[in-house]
Formats: C-alpha cells, sequence, structure tokens
C-alpha cells in the first residue's frame, strides 16, 4: 500500500531528533487523532540550514516528517514556506488516499515551526518585520 | 527470513487434511446437491453427514445447522432474521458495545428501520455484566446478541448466565462465537443459546463459509432469497466443499482442543510475561485470565500501531492493529474505547494472536524483536512521559489500568 520511498524514509528516518537551541519549533496534530508531528529549524540569515522531527504516527506520518526535512534544507524562509503537504506527498510517489488527510501534517509542521521563528524574531529583532510580513 | 504468522484472530491457515477432504468436490465431485442424479445424490449425502458432524459438536440436531457464506452472514441472518420475524412481540434489540461489526452493524441497521437498541458497556477488561443486561430489558425486548469471546482483547463473556436472564424473560438470545468456535468447548445446550454463529476459517478451516445454530421453534425470517435450501431458510446452492472442509476442520479441532487449549495458552502466557518484562508503559488489554487461548492484545503508550506493524513485518511478524490506521476508519478500535481507553492509547495498540502452528520459538523472535522496535519508534515519538503525552490523557489513562468501574 505505500510506495518504495515512503518505506525507506520510514524504515530510515532522516533527521530525527531535535535541533539544539532551535530558531523555531513547530507541532501540529492531536494525540487522540493518533497523528503529531514537532518540527524545528535552525536558521541562518534567510535560510534554514537543518531541520529535525519527532513524530507519534503511522507509516505515513513518520516518512512525511523525514522527507519535509529532507526537503526544506538549505531553502529560504520564502521557498520553505512554499513546501505544501501535497509536494511532500509527491516527493514520496504518493500516499494512499486514506492517509491524504490524517496523516500527511509535514507541511504543516514546517510552517508552524517558521511562524515561531518570525513571531520570536519580530519580538527580539524589530528590523525583520518587513521579511515577517513578506512571508 | 522466518515467517511468524501470529494473526490467527484473523484468519487461520488451512490444514493440509483439511484441503484434501475438501478437493473432490472441487473436482470430480461437482454435483449440486439439490439434483437427483448419481453425483448430486454424493455430494448430498456428504453434505448431510457434514452437517451430522457439525450439530453433534455443537449438541445440537442436524435440522438445527443452517450453512452460510461466512461468520458475518451468520451474524446478519441470526440478528435480522430474528428481528424481523418477531417485531410484533417486539421492536427492542440488546447486545454490547465490543461486538464485531457483523453484529453492531446489524443492529444499526435495524435502528433505522425503527427498532430501537441497547448497547450495554463493558468494563475495563472487556466485560459485560449480566445485571447490565438483565437491566435493559424491556417487554418489548425480541432478542439479545452478546458474543462469546471478543476478537481483539480475547475477554470470554459470561454466557451462561446471560443464557439464563434471557431464557426467564423470554427473549431470544444470540451469541457470535466465530472466536471460540473450535478454539473452546462450545456446546449450545450447556451456552444456553437460541441461536450461535461461526466461521470455518477461524479453525483451520477454508474461508467463505460458516453456520448459523438456530435452536428449533426459534421464528427467524430468512436473510437470502432464493431456492429452497437450508430447509428454506438459506437460498443459494451450497458451498459443497466449503461445508466439508468447515466440518473437517471442526472435526479436528474438537478433538485435539484440550491440549492445543493448554499448549497455545501456555505460549500465550510465555508472551504477555516477555513483553511486560521487557517493555516499559505497556498495558495488557483484555481479561487477565478468562481470554482465548491464542489471544495477546496490548498497547504501547507514546508510539501508533500501524508504525509498530510495518516494523514488525519487515521481520516476518504478521501482527495486527486496532490503531485508527488499521480500523478503516478515522477512529481507533470501538473495543479499545469501550473500555475506557484514552484515544492516543488506543492508536498504540498490537494484537497478536498464537495458534496451531506456532512454537516457542516464533513467540522467542517477537520477544527478540519487538523491544527494539518499541524503543525505536518511541525514540522518534514527541512523547516520552505521562506529563507530556496530553494533560488529560495520564488521568484518563490510570484510571481506565483500574480494573474497577464502567467504561461508558
Amino acid at each position: 500500500m505505500y510506495s518504495q520511498k515512503v518505506m525507506d524514509h520510514f524504515t530510515n528516518p532522516r533527521n530525527i531528533g531535535e535541533v539544539e537551541n532551535a530558531d523555531g519549533v513547530g507541532m501540529v496534530g492531536n494525540p487522540i487523532c493518533g497523528d503529531v508531528m514537532k518540527l524545528s529549524i535552525k536558521v541562518d540569515g534567510d535560510k534554514i540550514v537543518d531541520a529535525k522531527f519527532k513524530t507519534f504516527g503511522c507509516g505515513a506520518a513518520i516518512a512525511t516528517s523525514s522527507m519535509v526535512t529532507e526537503l526544506v534544507k538549505g531553502k529560504t524562509l520564502e521557498e520553505a514556506l512554499e513546501i505544501s503537504n501535497k509536494a511532500v506527498a509527491e516527493a514520496l510517489d504518493g500516499l494512499p488516499a486514506n492517509k491524504m488527510h490524517c496523516s500527511n501534517l509535514a507541511a504543516d509542521a514546517l510552517h508552524k515551526a517558521i511562524e515561531d521563528y518570525l513571531a520570536k524574531k519580530q519580538a527580539t529583532l524589530p528590523e525583520k518585520k518587513r521579511a515577517a510580513g513578506e512571508g | 527470513m522466518r515467517t511468524v504468522y501470529v494473526d490467527n484472530a484473523a484468519t487461520t491457515r488451512p490444514r493440509p487434511e483439511v484441503v484434501e477432504a475438501m478437493l473432490p468436490y472441487l473436482g470430480e465431485k461437482y454435483g449440486n446437491p439439490s439434483s437427483i442424479y448419481g453425483i448430486a445424490r454424493e455430494a448430498r449425502a456428504a453434505l448431510d453427514e457434514a452437517r451430522e458432524k457439525v450439530a453433534a459438536i455443537l449438541g445440537a440436531d442436524a435440522r438445527e445447522i443452517i450453512f452460510t457464506g461466512s461468520g458475518t452472514e451468520a451474524d446478519n441472518t441470526a440478528i435480522k432474521g430474528v428481528a424481523f420475524a418477531n417485531r410484533q412481540k417486539g421492536d427492542h434489540i440488546i447486545t454490547s458495545a465490543i461486538e464485531h461489526h457483523a453484529v453492531l452493524d446489524s443492529v444499526k441497521r435495524l435502528e433505522k428501520h425503527g427498532f430501537r437498541a441497547t448497547y450495554v458497556p463493558v468494563d475495563s477488561q472487556g466485560m459485560v455484566d449480566p445485571a447490565d443486561v438483565e437491566a435493559s430489558i424491556t417487554d418489548r425486548t425480541a432478542l439479545i446478541s452478546i458474543m462469546h469471546a471478543n476478537n481483539e482483547v480475547g475477554s470470554i463473556q459470561p454466557i451462561e448466565e446471560i443464557a439464563e436472564i434471557a431464557k426467564k424473560h423470554g427473549v431470544y438470545f444470540h451469541t457470535d462465537a466465530v472466536q471460540t468456535m473450535g478454539h473452546i468447548p462450545v456446546d449450545v445446550n450447556r451456552l444456553g443459546v437460541d441461536l450461535l454463529s461461526l466461521s470455518a476459517h477461524k479453525f483451520y478451516g477454508p474461508k467463505g463459509v460458516g453456520a448459523l445454530y438456530a435452536r428449533r421453534g426459534v421464528r427467524m425470517e430468512r436473510y437470502i432469497d432464493g431456492g429452497g435450501q437450508e430447509r428454506n431458510r438459506r437460498a443459494g446452492t451450497e458451498s459443497v466443499a466449503g461445508i466439508i472442509g468447515l466440518a473437517k476442520a471442526l472435526e479436528l479441532a474438537s478433538a485435539e482442543m484440550e491440549h492445543e487449549r493448554e499448549r497455545v495458552s501456555r505460549l500465550r502466557d510465555r508472551l504477555i510475561e516477555g513483553v511486560m518484562d521487557r517493555i516499559s508503559h505497556v498495558r495488557l488489554n483484555g481479561h487477565p485470565t478468562r481470554r482465548l487461548p491464542g489471544n495477546v492484545s496490548f498497547c504501547f503508550e507514546f508510539i501508533e500501531g500501524e508504525s509498530l506493524l510495518l516494523n514488525l513485518d519487515m521481520l516476518g511478524v504478521c501482527g495486527s492493529s486496532g490503531s485508527a490506521c488499521t480500523s478503516g476508519s478515522l477512529e481507533p478500535s470501538h473495543v479499545l474505547l469501550a473500555m475506557g481507553l484514552p484515544h492516543e492509547v488506543a492508536h498504540g495498540s498490537l494484537r497478536l494472536t498464537l495458534g496451531r502452528y506456532n512454537t516457542e520459538e516464533d513467540v522467542d523472535y517477537v520477544l527478540e524483536h519487538l523491544p527494539g522496535i518499541v524503543e525505536k519508534l518511541r525514540a522518534m515519538s514527541p512523547f516520552g512521559t505521562e506529563a507530556d503525552f496530553g494533560d488529560a490523557s495520564c488521568a484518563k489513562c490510570e484510571d481506565a489500568a483500574q480494573p474497577v468501574g464502567k467504561a461508558r
């Protein structure tokens, strides 16, 4: 039922854990629904230089989390915000239909982590406000 | 790679003796038992013999056995057939919150047709309290349907007691014995039931064949219309090979039951104890002692069941889970929720069901690999202690762990 790519990312997930002194953290999902993703990012300038995840969920939830950390590294914040849940699923050669909604939240976690980063920056570095607005 | 099949509650591997007994009826002995010539009479004779065998094992009369296409069909036939035939007398049905969907959805269907239903709760060990059944009976109650043992958590229900209550109040009583038939003693008179469903592929027989026992005198409409087969109670040409297979499998299972029951129970306990010893934050689902010989059901906190199954599959271990991902809906297992487990814990369920082909080596293989899988998934999980596993869930989880009170 899962593609080879999904099974690859599920079996050997990339970037498990939490980025030390993370610049932004995003957590989405709900344990009651069976899927929770926590994504942390390190930002240098306007680029995401590191991303790590921790996920409670099914095979699809783990694979999408792993894939999004790979997709996002080296991307600018603006580019990262354009990564959609659908794009993550496509990068994994698709997900079973019943997994598209409940377990495909990794991009949402990424966007939350970026929002968290921007919110922190706004508070401490007012000159970055413009960038936040553009994001 | 080694294959360890521990999903015997889902289906079992047909025994070679069963396949051998069936083969002639898939080939040269192809006659329709309703016809009159030689090869038809041969099929008829085999069918009659199979019916006699099944009836004898159940403690029933051959005329009380209706062969069906599955355990599900037997459940549908019993519930809808009795409900519609007795509607004038009563339009209320009592069942439990943990029934198989073949029963639950049949009752829900009847509700759509204007019947009323009561779903009695279970306690944290998945047990129905007969007093709850009795308290639910009204003068409009026509049928009670409570499963003999639960397919997910293995709890064996107090069927004899419920049967006495049903008898006292003049209400028909059906039990779904799909998980118990061939594994623990099932005698319709000792149990005191009016109707009983069973399925061949759960006791090393073929798929696509089941049976319904209906005590003589039970008023029941037929569920499938057409020809006059099964004494006019189930239309459709009989699956002769399937029925021969069912009877053969049941005969073998009954003959070996005492020995197998003890052997499989020992494997079960070895697996349960081994897991509890090696892994923390794990709960055994179901009753600790009143459980099916082969049933092992756990919830592992902080991780999700499908991830567990996929990892086990990569090591050749075939199991199942009641997580939402594997239940085919957005909700985790209705059985685990009815037992009071919080959703997040129910998502981490794993069911391993042992059978006649399992050995001690199989159990040890699972025990060797399962702790590492759980550890790996927990290292990946954002949760790791009760404190951060949702704020309300911890208290709820501890409640559910106590063998007291009733889940709703």
